[in-house]
């Protein structure tokens, strides 16, 4: 916080005289400012330097070159050079690879919203058999260990014909996302007033007609915060999608790894890989930036 | 006990204010005398809430300077004050008993044990919470949370002044009225200065000595809930004190007469020419306007007639303006036309929303 | 808020049941079916009851694993609360660089898991890693593919990295929620730093922050991807936590009845103790 003095400039004249000859005088008085020092900053700060070190090593490392890399040990890229990027962007699978990501990541989306959505406003308005309990059940399945019950997921796809398509991931997906969901909207419909919902159905809306037309309007907000969630735990994730996919619904992070290992030790044209997958995730987060906190509230605290 | 100044005193919420729109609260010089209980009335949005601040010690006011008993306090932090304040929500601690929120204030400043035992159960008593004292306060009403509240502001036996910023917000109607009246009653009792923030009028008129009415950062008038009501100073307090408020109507003021859309009204007092001004009113409230019979007065159309128990509310519209007319209940009233008259020494005269002082004809 | 008892709620749940339990369900049966018998590949099985969960259970290779496993949470947790919380507190409340801070922070939950393991590789590795370089350019010898200290040190701090800024969104969105009189009033009262933090702060972040514990143990218990693309389980086993062993033991012996037998020990173990953590929440909720 600054501690330095400073005077007001200029004042319009608000056409009462007295008033303003009074406000010129305090004008030229010293505004005074609240001066401790306080070294808060300095832990966000540092977080920050921590999280951001070793993305910028993976930057650097993605515009040098391979013999760069293994050659000698550089704080910055001597030989500056994009053609690790090219390599990846003259190669088709990359595009396929980033389509099918963002396909079944939106894909996943809507059926988590479009499932979730019904789920919240019963949890938020009712009371049922078993309510509690369904609610656990659901969380449980955030609890399975993926890595085992990879094998019969790809059975389970296989039977029913949607091994390597964009849905398959999308549905298998919904596992982890539609918990997720139910609960973040189930925190934001808890604090529309219960009212709104019996005055739309005295004015004689139909449930789907006032869900549609007045109640999602009023929890925007939680349905943008839920898609946020549900499209960063899809993007994340990659044993599920990587394993139900083999060539046509391939995910871009997938194609990555098996670059890396097909090409052996290229580390700089891995780097170049991993760069690229970031940015999706940067720009989404740069979008509802001024929604995080709330969302990670869940609605109320 | 203390006498609270205010010297020169103006707060910005912005770093480098541009001019008076950037100011919260405006330049303001006011003394709060020992002992009184002043209400600060005023719409939402006006400074009030800032202002109390400012005197507790929860904002650095941007300039000026705030004296207790002379010693200047104005940068000194609220816990050093000997002040204490209570919320429009109620603020307990949650994971404390009621006992432990009472006690807080003083364990923080080094109370003696055995005192500070003495002076909670005291104070427990007098707000009728003693037999929950080993209570969670989570689980309490509004009420008993906002008595809580009340609780940790009184059990200071230092307190100078206790301001409330609104207090009775949240709270049921009929329980605001208990709160109310242990409220006057325990300001009797303790004598402590008090300064209570409201935007609704009744409250204020029946609590205070004084009242102090802001209007957009600034204080417009600090009287007697008499003088408020008599003598607005401001037509802004003519309008938010009474109910309904004052009558205003543009008016053409020479000498003893004032001209309202043709119509002529004579004044108690005589007026300079006021030209400067660029806006010219005449203000009286609905309960010095009379209807008359006969051909005197003014001729009026009736708009409006709502009884109101005891009283009929009248709407007339002269020559374009409407006023308000407090009538007794027996009052006739033609059902379109009608003449009124105004009680002469109740008529004020307004500049640019200024009282404007008259001589004695 | 009071709710209406009505059963016919669950319509609107089964869109939920059916995608849930098609995903949830079928697989889990699956796994149970497997861990009672045993392959010989070709598809024949034979039914071999309990004998895998007994194996198992007395198997020394699943207690060292289980021993990581926790650990490796226990670690975490003891870590990332406590830092999480304190960043948390430090940060701006208002301001431009309210935004920046959110922004920064989220950005590594945004990256793939995957990922989260190559950055580190190649981050630490010791001949072209800043970090490896600095470590033993610091007098430390560091190695995280030969040695355990090393490996373990890593994969900690990688963990940190990746999850720290869930627990500080958490704790920061349960701060925000907090009135400002609660501020005022504790100064008036003189409180200390250290009471507003203890009868403030605290209390009202409580129901976030059980979250966070919630979903950082389930998170942590269920880890894969990073740990593996890191360390993949070395050196040795020194790093192979529950889930990579499952899978060593599934796919690289083909052993997939006790593969499965372990998995659903391990899924009731981390049911058990989420459920504890669960009934607490609920309970300090009032809600149900």
């Amino acid at each position: 916080m600054s501690t330095s003095v400073e005077s007001a400039t200029t004042i319009t004249d608000d056409g009462a005289a007295t008033r303003t000859a009074a406000m010129q005088q305090a004008a030229t008085l010293p505004v005074r400012r609240r001066g401790r020092r306080s070294y808060a900053w300095l832990v966000p700060t540092l977080y920050i330097i921590f999280l951001m070190v070793p993305i910028y090593w993976l930057l650097n490392m993605s515009f040098k070159t391979t013999g760069e890399v293994l050659g000698q040990f550089t704080l910055w890229p001597h030989n500056f050079t994009l053609e690790n990027y090219r390599t990846i962007f003259t190669d088709p699978t990359w595009y396929r690879g980033y389509i099918n990501s963002l396909l079944y990541v939106t894909i996943n989306t809507l059926l988590s919203l479009g499932a979730a959505l019904p789920a919240a406003y019963a949890f938020s308005r009712y009371r049922f058999l078993g309510d509690k309990h369904f609610f656990f059940w659901l969380l449980t399945n955030r609890m399975a260990p993926p890595a085992i019950f990879v094998l019969p997921f790809v059975q389970l796809y296989s039977s029913v014909e949607l091994f390597d398509t964009h849905l398959a991931v999308a549905l298998a997906h919904c596992l982890f996302n539609i918990p997720l969901a139910v609960w973040i909207l189930e925190g934001f419909m808890s604090g529309v007033p219960k009212e709104i919902d019996e005055t739309a159905y005295i004015d004689g809306y139909s449930f789907p007609h006032f869900f549609v037309k007045i109640f999602m309007p009023l929890i925007a907000t939680g349905i943008g915060v839920a898609a946020f969630f549900c499209f960063m735990f899809s993007w994340v994730e990659l044993l599920l999608a990587k394993n139900l996919t083999s060539t046509g619904a391939r995910p871009i992070a997938s194609i990555m790894t098996r670059t890396a290992s097909i090409s052996g030790y290229e580390v700089s044209l891995l780097a170049a890989a991993a760069v690229l997958t970031l940015i999706p995730g940067a720009v989404v987060i740069y979008f509802v930036r001024n929604y995080i906190a709330r969302g990670f509230a869940l609605g109320r605290v | 006990m203390a006498r609270i100044a205010l010297e020169n005193v103006a707060h910005s919420y912005q770093p480098a204010p541009q001019g008076p729109a950037d100011f919260a609260v405006k330049e303001l010089d006011h003394v709060w005398e020992d002992g009184s209980a002043y209400a600060l009335l005023g719409p939402s949005g006006c400074g009030k809430t800032t202002l109390l601040n400012i005197i507790s010690g929860l904002l650095v006011p941007s300039r000026g300077t705030v004296r207790f008993d002379g010693v200047d306090v104005t940068e000194t932090i609220p816990e050093r004050r000997n002040i204490a304040q209570v919320f429009q929500f109620p603020v307990v601690y949650d994971t404390m008993t009621v006992y432990d929120n009472l006690a807080f204030p003083l364990r923080n400043r080094g109370v003696a044990a055995a005192e500070t035992d003495s002076r909670v159960r005291e104070i427990a008593r007098m707000l009728e919470l003693d037999d929950r004292l080993q209570h969670r306060a989570r689980r309490l009403t509004a009420d008993a949370k906002q008595k809580i509240s009340l609780g940790r502001a009184l059990v200071r036996s230092d307190v100078a002044a206790i301001l409330f910023d609104e207090p009775l917000t949240v709270i049921d109607p009929h329980l605001k009225w208990l709160l109310r009246s242990k409220l006057k009653q325990l300001h009797h009792q303790f004598d402590f200065t008090m300064i209570y923030v409201t935007h609704d009028q009744t409250e204020a008129l029946t609590f205070a000595d004084r009242v102090v009415v802001m209007y957009e950062g600034e204080v417009v008038q600090i009287g007697t809930p008499e003088e408020l009501f008599e003598r607005p100073i401001h037509t802004f307090v003519g309008y938010f004190i009474g109910s309904p408020g004052m009558n205003v109507a543009p008016a053409a003021v020479a000498g003893n007469k004032a001209v309202v859309a043709g119509h002529e009204i004579e004044l108690d007092r005589a007026y300079p020419t006021l030209d400067g001004a660029a806006n010219v009113e005449i203000g009286v409230r609905p309960e010095y306007v009379e209807i008359c019979r006969g051909e005197d007065g003014l001729p009026v159309s009736v708009r409006r007639v709502d009884d109101i128990g005891r009283l009929k509310l009248v709407k007339v519209d002269l020559g374009g303006h409407l006023f308000n007319i407090v009538a007794g209940e027996d009052t006739e009233i033609a059902a379109t036309q009608a003449r009124i008259r105004f009680d002469r020494r109740r008529v004020h005269v307004y500049a640019d929303g200024h009282i404007v002082e008259g001589r004695a004809a | 808020m009071d709710k209406t008892w009505n059963n016919k709620a669950w319509f609107l749940v089964v869109p939920v049941i059916v995608l849930v339990a098609f995903n949830a369900i079928i697989p889990l049966m699956t796994v149970v079916n497997y861990s009672v018998q045993e392959s010989f590949g070709g598809g024949v099985f034979f039914f071999e009851g309990t004998k895998w969960f007994q194996q198992i259970l007395t198997s020394e290779r699943f207690h060292a694993a289980l021993l990581r496993q926790f650990a490796f949470t226990g670690t975490i947790l003891l870590i990332e609360i406590p830092l999480g919380v304190a960043i948390a507190l430090a940060m701006p409340r208002r301001g431009p660089w309210v935004s920046v801070c959110l922004v920064l922070m989220a950005l590594p939950l945004l990256v793939p898991w995957h990922v989260v393991g190559a950055i580190w590789n190649i981050f630490a590795l010791p001949e072209i890693g800043l970090l490896g370089r600095a470590l033993n350019g610091l007098g430390f010898d560091y190695n995280f593919t030969r040695q355990v200290g090393s490996a373990w040190f890593t994969l900690i701090l990688m963990d940190v990295w990746h999850w720290t800024s869930l627990v500080v969104l958490l704790a920061y969105a349960g701060l925000m929620a907090i009135p400002e009189p609660y501020y005022q009033a504790a100064r008036i009262d003189g409180a200390s730093q250290w009471a507003v933090f203890r009868h403030i702060q605290l209390p009202k972040m409580n129901r976030v922050l059980t979250i966070a514990v919630l979903l950082r143990f389930m998170d942590s218990f269920i880890i894969y991807t990073e740990p593996f693309v890191l360390t993949g389980g070395g050196p040795g086993n020194a790093t192979t936590l529950l889930s990579i062993d499952l899978v060593k033991m599934a796919l690289g012996q083909f052993d997939v009845g006790p593969a499965a037998a372990m998995s659903i020990i391990y899924f009731l173990i981390v049911l058990a103790i989420s459920w504890v953590f669960y009934t607490l929440m609920m309970r300090n909720e009032d809600r149900w």
